[in-house]
Order: C-alpha cells, then sequence, then structure tokens
C-alpha cells in the first residue's frame, strides 16, 4: 500500500494508537485463558464478539498499534448486517456506510446492464452499503472493548503455536520481551499470510487467476450516487476493466485492471498513478479537484486449507480462504466465518456441547468457500478473460446485451448472498414440504413485522423457536419443550406468531399475514432456528419430539 | 428469435466450452470454427425467420 511521497497520513481519518500493555506473563504469571484470537481485524473482533456473546472471555493478539490501514474490504452485504445487528454494532455501521441496490455495466462507453439487487421497506438494512475497513473495525473494535470479557493485546506479535490435545501454546513477542500464552482454544484470523497456519505447516490450496488490478482510493468531491459501475473496455482504460464505488466522506474507490505485459513498478509509480487514474475520472465526467489517499495492486485468488480446523486451532477469514474481490465475498464470508464457528466454539469451551460440534465448522464454512469459488471463478472470468476465447465470448455477449436480455444474464456480478448449509451435519431433513420460507440450513429472513419492529429483533442470543399460531396462543407442550431448548445460560427463546393477540401472551403480532406468508406457515408451523440465525429445522406441523431431536442434533449430539 | 432458451447453469457452461474450443482451433483458424460452428447450430433454428432474426441482431451488435 502507497500514498503519495509528500504524505505518510490519511486525508480523512485519524488512526488510533492501541498502547502495549504488560500482559501477566511477562511477570510470572500462568493464566490459561479460554479462547485466544489472533488477529483484531473484522474477522477476528467478530468472532471474539460472538464468543462473549456467549459468555465465554477471549483474549485478542495482535501485531499492530493501530487499525489495518491501506487495501481492504468496503462492500457489506445485507446477511452480514443481520450478523453486525446481533452482535449489538450494525447502527453504527449504517450510520455511516452508503446503501446501494443497483450497478450498471458500460462497454465502450455504452450502459449495457442495470444490476437491481431486491430492496423493499420491509427489508432492515441495504442489500449491500459501502464502508471504508477502518471504520469497520473501530466500530467492532469500540464494541470490544466495551465488553469486559474481550481483552486487547496489541502489539503483540505471534511468533510461534504448538497445537496439543489439551490446548494451545503461542510464543509471543512485544516490545518487552517474548512470553509463552497457554489458551484452551485458538481461531486464527490473522489474514492471508497467517502466521499461524504457516506455524502448524499448513498451506492454502487452489489457483491464481489472470489480470492484476490496481486500487486507487481518491478523495473527491461528486454528487453522483452511491452504486457500483463497472466499465469493460472503456475511454478511462483502454482493452481492460475499471469498477468504482463511492464510499463516505467524500472517497471514491477506483480499481483498473493492468494491461497484461505491463511492467508493475512502472504500473505503481505515483506518477503513472495520477495519469491513469485522471483519464479514468475524465471518463466519469468529474471536473472537481482530487486528490489520491492511497493505492495497491490485486491479483485474483481461489484458495483454502483442507480443513478449516485443526484440533484445538480453527482458521476464519483470509487465514483459510482468499477469494476473489468480483462479487464482494472476502470480508462477508470471513465475517459469516466468524458467527458460525463462534457460537459453537463458546458451546464447547463451556462444556454445553460435545467437541465434535466443532467438525461441523469446515464441511459449512468451507462447503461456503467452494460455493463462492464457483461463482467467483466465473465473474473473475468475465471480468479478466483468462484466454482469447474467453476474450472473444466475452466482449460479444456485453455487444449483445444492449439488445437482448440472454447475455445480460452473464453480466450479472453475482454479488454476496448467504451460504445454506445444505447437508450440514447439524440440520435435520427438510422433511414436511413446506412451499415457501428459508429452507433448513439457510438463514432466517430479516422481515418487517407489524409493529415495525423486524423479524431478528425478537431471535434470543441462543436457539429460538419460531410457532405459527392460530389463535395466539402456544400449546403447553410447545412452551415445555422451548424451555428444554437452554444450552447453559443460554435460555432459548420462543416467538409466537400469530394472525390475532392472545389474551395472556406475548405475541407477535402478524395481522396481514405476511411473517406466515414467506415461511410458508400454517396454525401450528414452527421452525428452530441456530444462535447464528440458520434454519436448523423446520415443521409444518408441531410433533412432539421433532424439535428436540432437531436441537440435540444442531448442539453436535446425533452427528453420525 | 427463437424462444426456447438453454438454463443459465447449461448457458454457462456452454459458454466455457465455446471459450475452451476457440482456444484450441487457435487464433488462424477461428474463422472457420465460427462459421461452421454457426452452420451446425442454425440446423436447430425452427425457421429461416428465426436466423435471419439472429444475424440481424449479431450484425447490429457488431457495428
Amino acid at each position: 500500500m502507497s500514498r503519495p511521497g509528500s504524505r505518510a497520513h490519511s486525508l480523512y481519518f485519524d488512526y488510533p494508537h492501541f498502547a502495549f500493555v504488560r500482559p501477566p506473563e511477562l511477570d510470572g504469571g500462568r493464566p490459561r485463558h479460554t479462547v485466544a484470537v489472533v488477529g483484531a481485524g473484522p474477522v477476528g473482533v467478530t468472532a471474539a464478539l460472538e464468543l462473549a456473546r456467549h459468555g465465554v472471555p477471549v483474549v485478542i493478539l495482535d501485531d499492530k498499534a493501530t487499525l489495518n490501514d491501506g487495501s481492504r474490504a468496503i462492500c457489506i452485504a445485507r446477511h452480514s448486517l443481520e450478523g453486525l445487528q446481533q452482535l449489538g454494532v450494525a447502527e453504527r455501521f449504517t450510520a455511516k456506510a452508503l446503501g446501494w441496490t443497483h450497478g450498471t455495466s458500460y462497454f465502450r462507453g455504452q450502459p449495457v446492464f442495470r444490476l437491481e439487487m431486491p430492496h423493499s421497506a420491509d427489508e432492515r438494512f441495504h442489500p449491500m452499503v459501502n464502508l471504508q475497513q477502518q471504520y469497520i473495525e473501530q466500530f467492532l473494535v469500540e464494541r470490544a472493548q466495551a465488553e469486559p470479557s474481550i481483552e486487547f493485546r496489541w502489539q503483540n506479535r505471534v511468533l510461534d503455536v504448538q497445537a496439543h490435545e489439551q490446548g494451545v501454546e503461542v510464543r509471543i513477542a512485544t516490545p518487552q520481551g517474548e512470553y509463552h500464552l497457554t489458551a484452551d482454544y485458538l481461531l486464527a484470523a490473522d489474514g492471508a499470510r497467517s502466521v499461524v497456519r504457516q506455524a502448524l505447516g499448513l498451506k492454502l490450496a487452489g489457483a491464481a487467476h489472470e489480470g492484476r488490478y490496481v486500487i486507487v482510493d481518491v478523495k473527491m468531491r461528486s454528487d453522483y450516487p452511491t452504486e457500483r459501475r463497472a466499465f469493460f473496455d472503456c475511454p478511462g482504460n483502454p482493452g481492460a476493466t475499471v469498477l468504482v464505488h463511492r464510499q463516505p466522506d467524500d472517497i471514491w474507490r477506483i480499481d483498473y485492471q493492468l494491461d497484461e505485459g505491463e511492467d508493475e513498478t512502472l504500473a505503481l509509480a505515483e506518477s503513472t498513478i495520477r495519469t491513469r487514474v485522471a483519464a479514468i475520472i475524465a471518463m466519469l465526467g468529474e471536473t472537481a479537484p482530487w486528490e489520491l489517499e492511497w493505492w495497491s495492486v490485486y491479483k485474483a485468488y481461489t484458495l483454502c486449507l483442507d480443513d478449516y480446523r485443526h484440533g484445538r486451532v480453527m482458521f476464519c477469514g483470509d487465514a483459510a480462504h482468499l477469494v476473489p474481490i468480483f462479487g464482494v465475498r472476502g470480508l462477508n464470508s470471513g465475517l459469516a466465518d466468524a458467527l458460525n464457528i463462534g457460537w459453537k466454539l463458546a458451546y464447547v469451551a463451556r462444556g454445553f456441547a460435545p467437541e465434535r460440534l466443532l467438525d461441523s465448522y469446515t464441511p459449512e464454512r468451507r462447503g461456503a468457500t467452494l460455493d463462492i469459488f464457483a461463482q467467483a471463478i466465473k465473474s473473475t472470468r468475465f471480468m479478466s478473460p483468462p484466454s482469447r476465447g474467453h476474450r472473444l465470448l466475452r466482449d460479444a455477449a456485453l455487444a449483445l446485451a444492449v439488445e437482448h436480455a440472454f447475455a445480460r444474464r452473464l453480466l450479472d456480478p453475482r454479488q454476496s448472498q448467504p451460504y445454506t448449509y445444505a447437508g450440514s451435519p447439524l440440520s435435520s431433513v427438510d422433511e414436511d414440504g413446506f412451499a415457501s420460507g428459508p429452507v433448513v440450513g439457510a438463514t432466517l429472513a430479516n422481515r418487517r413485522c407489524e409493529d415495525v419492529s423486524f423479524l431478528l429483533d425478537h431471535l434470543g442470543p441462543g436457539f429460538t423457536l419460531l410457532y405459527f399460531s392460530g389463535d395466539g396462543e402456544a400449546p403447553d407442550e410447545v412452551r415445555a419443550c422451548s424451555r428444554g431448548l437452554a444450552v447453559g445460560d443460554d435460555a432459548a427463546r420462543l416467538v409466537v406468531i400469530a394472525r390475532h393477540a392472545a389474551a395472556n401472551a406475548p405475541v407477535l403480532l402478524d395481522g396481514d399475514g405476511r411473517l406466515f406468508a414467506v415461511h410458508g406457515a400454517q396454525a401450528g408451523s414452527c421452525y428452530l432456528i441456530r444462535p447464528d440465525r440458520h434454519v436448523c429445522g423446520r415443521w409444518r406441523q408441531w410433533r412432539a419430539g421433532c424439535v428436540e431431536r432437531a436441537f440435540e442434533r444442531a448442539l453436535g449430539g446425533d452427528i453420525l | 428469435m427463437i424462444d426456447q432458451q438453454l438454463p443459465s447453469a447449461d448457458f454457462e457452461a456452454a459458454y466455457e466450452l465455446l471459450a475452451a474450443a476457440i482456444d484450441r482451433v487457435g487464433r488462424e483458424r477461428e474463422s472457420e470454427f465460427l462459421a461452421r460452428l454457426a452452420l451446425l447450430l442454425m440446423q436447430f433454428a425452427p425457421d429461416e425467420a428465426a436466423v435471419s432474426a439472429a444475424l440481424a441482431a449479431a450484425e447490429v451488435a457488431s457495428r
């Protein structure tokens, strides 16, 4: 990451300094930590917040004294915001971020495709928001700093990791010397160059893809609305591709593809960057003065670990997988990793679930990674054709897309979507033939309720049982079942959704039947929801024993 | 034009197959290959009007 030669600081963001605090281990203390997280980036801190939400103390180790700077994620998907809502931090994101619903693709200056992501007043969050990663980290870190059970250890650099059957030993360098930290479990969220991964002798496997992109952030006043703009073979970068995104604080993200034989050193010289960016800004029709914030270079990879769990060490985010930027899946899939492993590890660490619950992490999250790879490889090949054949067809599709809908299908950037854990060992069979609603393994939709709240507002921190009632009452056996679904002090929450108010019990009123309809429910239907909002079982008609068995399975108690 | 469309997944798979085939035949024989492919696919068109419409659309997109 580079900034203009005359300036070392950001044009608009004051990076905080996190002081080094001497850990007790340096003075002979040998505390045993429940969970250590390596990496105070968005994935590591999200995992720590999820663990803390379930009562598990966490120590976060990071070699830096501030937040990440430079080439980082900016697009947060709706499903990620829904997870952040559960951590109590989404409002800060939405107050600062720029929401967007649309995108336009251009071919040789002509608009050829309009991306429209579904959005309505029934949704709490935009399908996508743009926010610089340093804000993402700032909001998460400040939330975590307010959490007594989370301890940050800044300027603590992990040197080595030894994983044993009974725990994990971490050797750490600090400004005041080295020490060893002992933890029951370790979460590696230390990014693409993961030290933990290297210490355990693990390697990412996969492929590198065609195309190198320069990523530039520019400060510029413009009233152009927030949307994704993609330019193919455009006047601002002839023969190659440009992506433009608006960010808060009058910052614009410009990604432009380098020519195949272009010298990278020359391409990253400040004078070259200024010339190339000026041409793109002229193409955009912008005339206001602009300043360079920073720039970097990027290449697309589809790489991942074979297994995201190695005994008591679990990998999340870029430490576990690298995905291309097209479709904005990097940070969003990392956050989903953190939310997935967070509740599972908390329940195992506290002794509420068997250790084999952790075995579900790889099939669920690596499965999501492989699905992302399949989508991202198509997007990457379209953005940066790897051969003449792909280039000819890509340009033909772009030319035909002006008039023909069939060709426009190929231009869809396949934006990040929540992954359905179909076939997960934690999911019960979706046996009752629902005509609609989230299938088993999918995430619950955050629909607006009649009282202007949203469905996810009503979920508990642990499991939630949604019961659809005809008369506003839930039978005694349903209430008794729900009481039995507690995990430690995470009591399961029973949410009764009813067309009519009941005399004696609170209900989530659904007078117009919208919630019934979007869940394909009838009176007596129920859904069992995991702490990470995924459906682990659903029944068109309540039957004694089914929910209890699904609950046991979702906690790893019935994994074959 | 032809009303019937390939399902999305099949269309995307066919796109990849065609790209790979163009690469295999090489730049020098690319035009001949595409002409022959057009003739082969033309036999699946329901009538002359459909072929004419496709030709017109391709010409417009090539301007």
